[in-house]
């Protein structure tokens, strides 16, 4: 992979910048000739999404800083203002909001892809973990955004969620005291938020680098989860890759397009309409929706530090993900029970994000409890005895191969 | 890999075509509105409206400031004098070449409104200073005379105009020329 590139300039000009800083050639070989297995589908396509929504959610959150104000007296009105006044504010406003919620969605849906085709497994576990650490920043810095708008929720959200660290025995007081900058949030608080917020995009986006190197080092993992073999097995990225990248963008910006016009306040909180009172619990705190599995993992464990614990440790275990899946078969296409065991995990995110909406009680603890098991139990148990219990179905000899056997049958 | 004949390349430079000229029409939509956000917004706009000013207070000789849309705004109440001598100038001799008669309102020679910014580099200019019965600006030492008109020093142009109109003998809205009779 490493080696002289096959870019070739036409051009002097091209030719003189090259000698010097050759990052024609870093781009050529990265994504113009860059071999790609010829058998990727259509959820290898959210990578290229989740680098422009970071672009999208960049640009708008720098154009909508032109007009923001940090202070607990005036941020609300300024978004008001920014709604009402600016020329395309509410346009720039309901892009960023709304952009956050596609952010997630498609990060989600990259990081199941990730886990059912096994390409957290060697030799792409750095990558993985990169991956992990971006998730992290994401969680970050879309938290630290939201409590911006400085409505209800925002204010209320911010205070649990400050509180958590409360729960460390000994320095949880100082640590939030810390974190608040006075006794209570308030003025600070949002003025460093809105610091960190303006700050963790662009650490996302130096992490993103080291993430696509990680890639490229190993090569994108395929549905078959057999490395190519030859160059029958790839073809060049572009056009190839680029191309299906670019239309299945255009269809996710329909999707985000609808939510921009149409319903731009559906996958927010009413709540958050109404200006900050410290004074006033809302009746429901509830996150953003993309927070909601973990909230209901939080809450069905009823001691305040194992309820921290398990939020922490129910993102924190992926890290371990490629140590406790012991199978040495990639690709869920070829592990049946490892494929049933998979969808029932999805399941139970999507049930524990319904959960997280609900008030603590009656039904729904029961059932947070009985899918934040099984969430625990399909990394801890099932994983590591599937590797070796499991009887995977015969591999293919080639990418190749398996695309032309498909076409046959 | 086949080869193609050279209809379907066509074809495909067709699509090839069509995408680029979409993805353009795209990416100048875009631009719009991240340039357009930089403009003046609603509220800025308004409180740029026009200002209105009682003038009766002002006395003989008095230069009063007020501002409309962020601008220094001077009011000059001239004294028979002040008019005299601004308008017994050889117009040829000034730096920028301006008859008095086209710095005021005909009928009312007594007022000067003229937007208080030195034309060099945008000082405010000191009243009642200067040796042309005007202003002085102390930054580089421009000297505007008793219409507002640049006589000596580093300014280009005389003091600008601002739109404004009469709405009676003692009352003038800076902000608008002389609204159309009903």
């Amino acid at each position: 992979m490493s080696g002289h590139s096959t870019y070739n300039p036409q051009s002097k000009v091209l030719q003189w910048f090259e000698k010097r800083l050759p990052i024609g050639g870093l781009i050529y070989t990265s994504f113009v000739d860059y071999p790609t297995p010829r058998n990727l589908n259509y959820w290898w396509t959210f990578g290229g999404i989740l680098t422009f929504m970071l672009a999208v959610q960049i640009v708008t959150g720098i154009v909508l800083a032109m007009h923001y104000t940090a202070n607990v007296n005036l941020a609300f009105d300024s978004v008001e203002a920014i709604m009402r006044d600016v020329n395309y504010g509410w346009l720039l406003r309901y892009l960023h909001a709304n952009g956050a919620s596609m952010f997630f969605f498609a990060v989600y849906i990259h990081m199941f892809r990730g886990i059912y085709y096994g390409s957290y497994k060697e030799p792409r576990e750095v990558l993985w973990i990169l991956g992990v650490i971006i998730y992290l920043l994401m969680m970050a810095t879309g938290f630290m955004g939201y409590v911006l708008v400085w409505g209800q929720m925002s204010f209320w959200a911010a205070t649990v969620i400050t509180n958590l660290f409360s729960a460390i025995p000994g320095v949880g007081e100082s640590i939030v005291t810390w974190l608040w900058g006075g006794y209570a949030v308030g003025n600070p608080t949002l003025n460093r938020f809105y610091s960190l917020h303006y700050l963790l995009p662009f650490v996302i986006a130096g992490v993103v680098v080291l993430h696509v190197w990680a890639l490229h080092v190993a090569g994108q993992n395929n549905p078959s989860g057999i490395e190519p073999k030859s160059n029958k097995d790839t073809v060049p990225f572009t056009p190839y890759a680029t191309v299906k990248d670019a239309f299945f963008m255009a269809c996710f910006c329909i999707l985000y397009a609808w939510f921009v016009f149409y319903i731009p306040n559906y996958l927010g909180h009413p709540d958050n309409y109404i200006p900050a009172n410290p004074a006033v619990t809302p009746a429901e705190i509830v996150p953003e929706w993309y927070y909601l599995p973990f909230y209901a993992i939080l809450r069905s464990i009823p001691n305040k530090l194992l309820g921290v614990l398990a939020l922490f440790s129910s993102i924190g275990i992926l890290a371990f993900l490629p140590w406790l899946d012991t199978s040495p078969v990639r690709s869920a296409r070829f592990r049946p029970l490892f494929r049933q065991f998979f969808w029932l995990w999805v399941i139970a995110c999507i049930g524990l994000g319904y959960l997280g909406s609900k008030p603590p009680e009656g039904i729904y603890v029961i059932l947070s409890r009985v899918f934040a098991f099984y969430y625990f139990a399909f990394f801890i148990v099932i994983l590591p005895l599937l590797g070796i219990f499991e009887k995977t179905k015969p591999l293919p000899n080639s990418i190749s191969e398996s695309v032309l056997v498909k076409a046959k049958a | 890999m086949s080869t193609v004949s050279s209809a379907e390349h066509s074809r495909r430079d067709f699509l090839y075509i069509a995408t680029g000229a979409v993805a353009a029409v795209g990416a100048a939509a875009t631009l719009v509105p991240l340039i357009a956000q930089m403009n003046p917004d609603a509220s800025t706009i308004a409180a740029g409206a026009p200002v209105e000013v009682d003038l009766s207070p002002i006395a003989d000789g008095q230069i009063v400031k007020v501002f409309w849309r962020s601008k220094p705004i001077f009011i000059f109440h001239r004294t028979k004098h002040d008019i005299e001598l601004a308008q017994n100038v050889d117009v040829n001799s000034l730096p920028d070449p301006e008859p008095d008669s086209e710095r005021v309102k005909k009928g009312h020679e007594q007022w000067l409104v003229v937007i208080g910014i030195c034309t060099h580099l945008g000082c405010i200019p000191l009243p009642h200073e200067g040796n042309y019965d005007g202003w002085f600006c102390p930054c580089h030492g421009s000297q505007y005379d008793s219409a507002g008109r640049i006589r000596q020093g580093p300014a280009p142009k005389n003091l600008y105009l601002p739109p404004y109109t009469f709405l009676s003998e003692a009352k003038i809205r800076i902000g608008e020329e002389a609204s159309k009779p009903a």
